[in-house]
């Protein structure tokens, strides 16, 4: 079966939040979800499937239909970390092919800053009290492993077998913070150097302060239409060209550490949208950490291995470069409530339809200044690079 | 109501039957690994199964060496787990033992910033409470 532009995203809605201290993670989840349909020109009776991912302890598929008192005919709660959401849209993409639904929301909503989550430094408590599985934790988290540490060794290696320079993670952080700048609602604004980056407080070596991502509350939606659906919507819709979905672990005790989940995604996604990577105008990519937008370019097959330190390099990454990339900011520096891959969805539609247009957010197709991109990639990393993770790829395009 | 004070604050492994050989052997000094007799690939960590080929038959306990090379590490500034808090900074690694597979582990018995890719590095058991021991990586004594 092509599954081409067997969907498309009618709808998103990005929480304005940073900091929520009065709302639960279900009105948040409520509230994008509203937002998204208004911004589609559809209403609660459209809505026949639910996709939803949140951090533990949990939201659940069938506790949120009975907070926002719906009765889909289709429930989805994969969790695979903050990659989710493009696995929501590839599993969205298959059951309306396959005529189960017509309409779905993908959403997410959290208070991990208000809630004082220790999102990627408090280890193995960070979700409350410990509970440590026989297996793998028992044999990972007894040494204090924490989120940003995981990907901190991963990058020690990529340095190690390549040569990648500090200078070059760092370099991730400034495009991403300068691109917030742009952004009002972004939690961080105001410029950085290459040189503040490297002077921040180490995390875990080689990972300073700067090369992490924000805590922040937030949440966002997504809604998804059949074909015919999306004919109707009030907005154009952005289609579904092609969907990669992977996982990466450590594979009994062998695997090769600079082999993400990206590498197997990838292939499926582009094969499946029959577009190359010249065809890509701009990219949404997972930035939990400076070294995973820079290993996911590698990954994706965007430059070879061991080159991300230069493919980043060089302005390369801005707006204005050759591969624009994350131009809301990122979860470096706009928010991050501890899943993040729905903003890559709701970022990526936003452009592709040209919202920004008239503004220097908007990102321009590569052909031709004057249009907004025609193909944008976005790619979600769930888990953590150095002991499992996932990975989802979805190309988009416009009409 | 007193109660006495926790020595050890770190977490600690849950051992099920899968993994209770493993322990058992970290109590007496030994570093055990699994070898499938099917396909012969080793795998860590321990599972009642092997994980490579799926053999029915559980994989067979070996003695490692207890010899290998630091793979990678990162120094943790922060964590802010009890009894990790209190300790940093800590060198968290990924040590290739000698007959090729790797394990997290900790480096101790020397500076952090002594720590490098490709050092070599010994096992050393350290008691954390009555039924746990757990196994560290120290640089090898030449």
């Amino acid at each position: 079966m092509d599954l081409r532009r067997a969907a498309a995203i009618v709808g998103v809605y990005e929480h304005p939040t940073r900091y929520a201290p009065d709302k639960s993670e279900q009105l948040i989840i409520a509230e994008s979800i509203i937002g998204a349909l208004n911004d589609a020109g559809l209403e609660k009776k459209d809505v026949d499937a639910l996709f939803v991912a949140a951090m533990p302890p949990g939201i659940t598929g069938y506790g949120l239909c009975d907070y926002l008192n719906l009765y889909p005919r289709w429930v989805d709660s994969t969790n695979v970390g903050g990659g989710s959401f493009e696995f929501h849209l590839s599993h969205a993409l298959t059951a309306i092919a396959a005529g189960r639904i017509q309409c779905a929301v993908i959403a997410y909503g959290s208070t991990a800053r208000s809630g004082g989550v220790a999102v990627g430094t408090g280890g193995a408590t960070r979700w409350g009290q410990a509970r440590i599985a026989p297996v793998p934790d028992s044999f990972e988290d007894i040494y204090g492993t924490t989120t940003v540490g995981l990907y901190a060794m991963v990058a020690q290696r990529h340095m190690h077998e390549y040569g990648t320079k500090p200078e070059q993670l760092a370099e991730i952080a400034v495009t991403m913070r300068y691109h917030a700048s742009m952004n009002p609602h972004a939690m961080y604004r105001d410029p950085i150097t290459v040189e503040d980056v490297l002077t921040s407080r180490m995390i875990s070596s080689p990972l300073h302060l700067l090369d992490c991502c924000v805590i922040s509350d937030g949440g966002g939606a997504v809604v998804v239409a059949s074909p015919s659906l999306a004919r109707s919507a009030k907005k154009k819709p952005v289609w579904v060209l092609g969907v990669g979905e992977s996982i990466a672990h450590q594979g009994g005790g062998w695997r090769d550490l600079m082999e993400m989940a990206a590498y197997q995604s990838a292939p499926q996604a582009f094969r499946m949208a029959g577009v190359t990577h010249q065809d890509v105008d701009m990219c949404m990519i997972y930035d939990s950490f400076t070294i995973t937008v820079l290993m996911t370019f590698e990954n994706l097959g965007f430059c070879k291995r061991g080159e991300g330190g230069a493919f980043v390099s060089g302005g390369r990454l801005r707006i204005d470069g050759e591969m624009p990339t994350n131009p809301d900011g990122g979860g470096l520096s706009s928010n991050h409530p501890g899943m993040r891959g729905i903003f890559l969805l709701i970022e990526a539609t936003k452009q592709l339809r040209g919202d920004y247009a008239g503004t220097p957010r908007q990102v321009h197709a590569r052909r031709n200044r004057s249009e907004p991109p025609s193909i944008a990639l976005c790619h979600g990393t769930g888990g953590a690079l150095g002991s499992r993770h996932s990975g989802g790829t979805v190309i988009l395009g416009r009409d | 109501m007193t109660t006495a004070p926790q020595q050890y604050k770190k977490l600690l492994p849950a051992i099920s039957g899968e993994t209770r050989p493993f322990w058992e052997a970290c109590k007496r000094g030994e570093l055990l690994i699994q070898r499938c007799a099917k396909c012969g690939k080793y795998q860590f960590y321990p599972r009642g199964f092997c994980s490579h080929c799926w053999a029915a038959e559980p994989p067979q306990w070996v003695k490692a060496s207890g010899k290998g090379k630091v793979y990678t590490f990162t120094i943790t500034y922060q964590n802010r787990s009890p009894g990790y808090a209190e300790e940093v900074p800590y060198v968290l690694a990924l040590v290739e033992l000698e007959e090729g597979v790797r394990m997290f582990t900790n480096i101790v018995d020397c500076k952090p910033q002594d720590v490098h890719i490709g050092m070599p590095v010994e096992v050393v058991f350290r008691k954390a409470t009555e039924e746990v021991t757990i196994p560290y990586f120290r640089p090898a004594k030449p």
